[in-house]
């Protein structure tokens, strides 16, 4: 049955669509496989058995007009997925059942896709390695003992290994980009406000958005159709007019103008990166794309600025854990002990170093020296883009300043652990669309990413760009199965 | 500037999360190299910039203020680690 998994989410569900594959077929392909890829520990929670009575009841009386048909999808386990267990990878979450389902995992289930589980993450999302996970670390398909990357680490694990056509994931400063890097898929982290993030557990609100991951860039863009809705659930959602993303698809990309940022030339960088990225630059061209070298001259304040403002939403949002309401709670003498010993216990120590950050720069007398400085900096990045977007339609660069790591090299040292995030965290301050394309292997053979920056709300012209470039590229993954016993 | 012991006691506190010495001294190691990174932000002068609160171009939408009963406190209290089928429980605060 690997010819199933095996297969793209656009080939299968043009197979389900002509009868050649029953949804049961392919749900029940996806379990198996998933079943024998313990090892990978890409899953959090399972529901194999549900999915595949849904898949009986979905060919009993197939809708075949829907967009994903009878097709079977695991999430990350960052979204609420209702009566099914959603942790965020934290311990604080470990018993929590939701009572509703966020916006975006409705919208895929309303295309008929099919729940097989819960994915893998760091801890409430924060993390360049899914090493922040308390259900523990999930391993690369691309080799034994790799970080997949993160936060969406379970979810690129899971589509590079392929235990699930396609996912979801979610991108603060990089989650999406550098996994799919990682683990040489496509990852796409559109533009604030383009996915609602209703139901999605915070961790900076001003950041965070939800995003397709998957095989290729086709399968990416009909995902990125179906969860890009208006929601007036959350206040932040954009009422803008959405593409038929996968319909206008094209490879035509002729004249398209891409900037070339020199900030993003950073200093120790290996030279397979800077290679790959001439070779992207020559692919780009040999599209029929006009190449402009720009400047983005506040990219070096990037990293900082977010280390300010990510971890201070966050201590906001995650304030709600207090062990009342719900999820874990400790033993106290009273009240204030045993939030403490609530929060002591039941976050990990990511969570509390970011917790203590935002904290920090929230609290008086140091507000206005690093949260309104933060803000302003923001600002300025913002307006680098803006200038820059006057030149050029779109940006290339690389996705992540190095390859993926062994487990355990980065843990212990948590700013070079954020500096993978160098390439990425820009394109959330300012708020626009970026995709991530395996363009490359190292010397290795670690898949190496190039990411594609648009203008806010241009996600059709991106994926336009990374579906040109996909053809000339033409990347293979060596994915040896080596976990399969 | 560097963090000392008796600030991650106040920010500990003020964040609610009960810091024991050991833990206290490395998260001082911690936060005191996360911020000479962040401090690189000081050498930008920023007095006549506007703050970037939100990317999203757009302001609030309004919507009728209608009252939705959706009569689901069961399911409300049932994620909850102590309740008595009614309330959340908590340890006792008034004396």
């Amino acid at each position: 049955m690997s010819d199933i998994t095996s297969q793209s989410l656009t080939s299968l569900v043009k197979n389900i669509k002509e009868k050649n594959l029953s949804s049961e077929e392919v749900t029940k392909a996806f379990v198996d496989r998933s079943e024998k890829s313990k090892e990978l520990n890409s899953y959090i929670t399972e529901d194999f058995s549900n999915a595949i009575d849904k898949s009986k009841k979905f060919d009993e009386k197939p809708n075949l007009d829907l967009k994903l048909p009878g097709v079977p999808m695991a999430v990350k386990d960052l979204f609420c997925t209702k009566d099914i267990r959603t942790t965020a990878g934290s311990k604080i979450l470990e018993n929590f059942v939701p009572t509703y389902e966020s916006t975006v995992t409705q919208n895929i289930w309303n295309e008929g896709a099919i729940l097989l589980g819960k994915l893998n993450c760091d801890e409430f999302a924060m993390g360049s390695s899914n090493e922040t996970s308390f259900y523990g670390n999930v391993q690369n398909p691309i080799d034994k003992g790799l970080v997949p990357g993160g936060s969406s680490g379970g979810s690129a694990a899971a589509v590079s290994g392929q235990l699930t056509p396609i996912t979801i994931g979610t991108d603060t400063g990089g989650s999406i980009r550098q996994p799919a890097s990682f683990t040489g898929t496509v990852g796409l982290k559109p533009t604030y406000g383009s996915c609602s993030r209703y139901g999605i557990v915070a961790f900076a609100s001003s950041l965070d958005q939800a995003g397709p991951m998957s095989q290729n860039v086709e399968d990416c863009a009909l995902l990125q159709e179906v969860i890009s809705t208006y929601d007036n659930k959350d206040s932040t959602s954009i009422d803008f007019k959405r593409g038929q993303y996968s319909k206008d698809l094209t490879k035509d990309i002729k004249g398209k103008k891409i900037g070339i940022p020199k900030e993003y030339r950073v200093e120790g960088m290996p030279k397979e990166i800077e290679e790959l990225w001439k070779k992207g630059i020559e692919y780009a061209k040999d599209c029929g794309a006009e190449i402009i070298d720009i400047s983005l001259p506040n990219t070096s304040y990037a990293l900082p600025t977010y280390y300010i403002v990510a971890p201070a939403e966050a201590s906001s949002n995650l304030a709600r854990y207090d062990g009342v309401k719900y999820g874990f709670r400790a033993k106290g003498e009273n009240l204030t002990d045993m939030y403490e010993k609530t929060r002591s216990e039941g976050f990990g120590a990511e969570v509390q170093r970011r917790i203590m950050i935002g904290t920090y720069v929230l609290s008086s007398g140091y507000y206005d020296a690093y949260y309104l400085k933060a803000q302003k900096v923001r600002k300025l990045i913002k307006n680098d883009f803006d200038e820059a977007y006057k030149k050029v339609d779109a940006i290339l660069t690389p996705s992540t300043p190095s390859s993926a790591f062994k487990i355990g090299e980065k843990k212990n040292d948590p700013v070079s652990m954020y500096l993978n995030d160098i390439f990425t965290v820009p394109v959330n301050l300012a708020g626009l669309p970026a995709i991530s394309i395996p363009a490359g292997l190292d010397a290795t053979g670690y898949p190496l990413g190039l990411q594609i920056i648009g203008k806010a709300f241009q996600e059709q012209e991106i994926l336009n760009l990374a579906y040109a470039m996909e053809d000339k590229i033409s990347f293979k993954n060596k994915i040896t199965d080596w976990w399969i016993k | 500037m560097s963090i000392d012991l008796k600030t991650i006691k106040h920010i500990s506190k003020l964040s609610r999360i009960s810091v024991d010495e050991k833990k206290a001294e490395k998260l001082a190691g911690d936060l005191n190299s996360i911020f000479k990174f962040i401090e690189k932000l000081n050498e930008l002068n920023t007095d006549n910039v506007e703050p970037l609160t939100s990317v999203a171009e757009t302001t609030l939408k309004f919507r009728s203020d209608e009252v939705k009963n959706q009569n689901i406190r069961e399911q409300i209290i049932k994620n909850s680690p102590e309740d008595n089928e009614d309330f959340f429980v908590v340890p006792k605060v008034v004396e």
